[in-house]
């Protein structure tokens, strides 16, 4: 390290109370930007939590539809002329209801039914214990091992429960890449079971699952289900619409925005006006260096460099800091939504920078502005 | 022998502000320091001294003259060669020391070889040799305020000199100390720091130090005169 920051890192670190002032201001910024925006993501991510599971290249609905959780049924009719687009390798119905489960105990639980394909089961998960043949037995489910699995009062294989009246039993125990929104559990059966199971609409069909024979098909297949009334999208447009739905429609994309402004004007009005203060308490010093011989640029060296530091340190606290928390909520809270995106922390990072420029830039103006001349006037 | 000329200043002028707010703070003030001398420049408050002692060690400009040192007319400098001639010329010793409390006493007297891009550890062991001259070598670790004031203004004359400069410059060493201790200290620079190499100005109003000037001058309303030590001496 050239001696010039070297000097002005021990400037920096040796004044504890300040320096423990402007770490704490940066580190609690940035505790809150990620937090704040790992909580969004956590939900984005939550709330395409079928999209991600299931796993199908094309999804076809009805253009009405924003999430994946509130389902506009398709006439069966939907799904021959779907097989019947050129491009198509296959289409199969997919199921997605909610059901009111008595589990043996006598309680009462809330959860999420999948209906797959009867013949394919295409995007089922992959099981954890029992058996895929199973789910063709009577009155079969598999249930998912998510963070909600345990409202289910953790069941085994085997185990029975009432779903609307209906006798329902566990035939195995599936894992997904992401857990639900809603804090329900979620099971899966045959598409006729479910539809038989659940009371339903004249149509039964939530979504058509299509897999293209090329990725070259996916632009025409997409045109022929809309010129036939309907839409299809992709599995990241879905995703994408899903986003797009909880970040301007719901309130919870602004008031997250808000939390994360409020944060980062937190972060630099504690940080800025301390460095400013610490600046201001060192200025007779500087200048005395400008009068030994250091040059107008060195000393802005030392200044952004002591705020370049202080940021980077406090960035890092902070990103430290929020993983530990998350991590804790996650052992008592298992359906906590928080999830650390690379995204998180390029925002975070982006705004501690800025904060890091507005307060050394007061700095630095100050400090090119004493004069050596002032240090002999006194 | 004819002794060699350290500064050279020729009509020098200083003024601030404009119009009715017009102060001229230096009028025509022209003088040469030599090497091998020490040369107190002394008078009231707002008398010019540090005006002058700033524009002769380029860290104000002049509206008019010029200043050489060592045949180099440093106000036809730029701004990085002035610094880089300040750093490397010219040592100072401020009234109020202007140490950095949050640095050791031999990071301190470092700053001028650090400034120089000399590196740390060397920097640092030049220091502390600096720091034994004026009897401080035990104190390189501690922070200065831990120093007494007088052990302060010492540390401060180490870091003037850790650079070897040719010019010394000491803008009123004595202000903030106590009689004995400013004597001793004005004693010590004048038998330790002063040799034929180097030039010393001392910026004082302390009349108790006369006695350690090679050339006193004095100055009024921003003009100079030249004055016989024996005469301040009995003022």
């Amino acid at each position: 390290m050239p001696g010039i920051l070297q000097i002005a890192y021990k400037l920096l670190v040796n004044d504890r109370a300040k320096y423990i002032a402007l770490l704490a201001g940066i580190t609690f910024a940035v505790f809150l930007m990620i937090e704040m925006t790992s909580l969004f993501a956590g939900i984005l991510l939550r709330g395409s939590a079928t999209v991600i599971n299931i796993g199908a290249s094309i999804w076809v609905m009805d253009p009405s539809i924003q999430t994946v959780a509130n389902t506009i049924s398709l006439p069966d009719y939907v799904l021959d002329e779907v097989r019947s687009i050129p491009g198509v390798k296959y289409a199969v119905p997919l199921y997605s209801g909610a059901a009111l489960l008595k589990l043996h105990d006598g309680t009462y639980q809330a959860a999420n039914v999948v209906g797959l394909d009867d013949t394919s089961l295409f995007g089922r998960p992959p099981l954890e214990q029992g058996t895929v043949e199973d789910i063709y037995g009577e009155n079969a489910f598999f249930a998912v091992n998510d963070s909600e699995f345990y409202k289910l009062g953790n069941p085994k294989v085997g185990t029975e429960f009432e779903l609307n009246d209906h006798r329902g039993v566990l035939v195995g125990i599936a894992h997904v890449a992401s857990s639900g929104l809603f804090g329900i559990p979620t099971l899966y059966t045959t598409y006729n079971r479910a539809r038989q199971y659940i009371p339903n609409p004249r149509f039964t069909i939530s979504y058509l699952l299509v897999e293209p024979k090329s990725p070259a098909d996916v632009a025409s297949i997409k045109a022929a289900v809309t010129k036939a009334g309907y839409l299809a999208l992709t599995k990241d447009e879905f995703i994408q619409k899903i986003s797009d739905f909880y970040m301007y429609h719901t309130g919870i994309g602004t008031n997250m925005l808000i939390m994360t402004v409020i944060s980062f004007i937190i972060g630099l009005s504690i940080s800025g006006q301390t460095f400013y203060t610490f600046v201001l308490e060192n200025l007779e010093k500087f200048g005395a260096l400008k009068a030994i011989g250091a040059k107008g640029r060195e000393l802005v060296y030392m200044i952004l460099f002591q705020a370049s530091f202080v940021a980077l340190t406090g960035y890092g606290i902070g990103v430290g800091m929020c993983t530990l928390t998350i991590w804790l909520a996650r052992l008592n809270l298992p359906d906590y939504a928080a999830l650390i995106t690379f995204g998180n922390l390029g925002l975070a990072f982006i705004m501690v920078v800025i904060i890091a420029a507005i307060s050394s830039y007061f700095g630095v103006r100050k400090v090119l502005k004493i004069e050596p001349f002032d240090i002999f006037r006194g | 022998m004819a002794q060699k000329t350290a500064i050279e200043a020729e009509g020098l002028n200083k003024w601030f502000g404009e119009g009715d707010a017009k102060t001229h703070a230096v009028k025509d003030v022209s003088f040469q320091a030599y090497f091998g001398e020490m040369l107190y420049v002394v008078g009231p408050s707002g008398s010019g001294k540090t005006t002058m002692l700033s524009m002769i060690s380029g860290i104000l400009r002049p509206n008019s003259g010029t200043v050489k040192i060592e045949d180099t007319a440093i106000w036809t400098l730029g701004d990085d060669a002035l610094a880089e001639f300040r750093l490397h010329k010219i040592g100072f010793v401020f009234q109020d020391y202007h140490l950095f409390p949050r640095l050791t006493t031999a990071e301190n007297v470092a700053i001028p070889l650090i400034l120089q891009k000399r590196n740390w550890n060397e920097a640092l062991k030049e220091a502390e040799v600096d720091l034994d001259v004026v009897g401080l070598k035990n104190r390189a670790q501690l922070p200065p305020v831990k120093l007494s004031g007088g052990e302060q203004q010492r540390v401060a004359i180490a870091r003037a000199i850790v650079s070897r400069p040719d010019i010394l410059i000491f803008d009123e060493p004595t202000a903030s100390l106590d009689g004995d201790t400013g004597r001793n200290i004005v004693k010590f620079v004048r038998e330790h720091i002063l040799s034929d190499q180097r030039c010393i100005l001392i910026v004082t109003h302390d009349s108790r130090i006369y006695e350690y000037a090679d050339r006193i001058v004095k100055m009024e309303d921003g003009k100079m005169m030249g004055i016989e030590r024996e005469k301040l001496d009995a003022q």
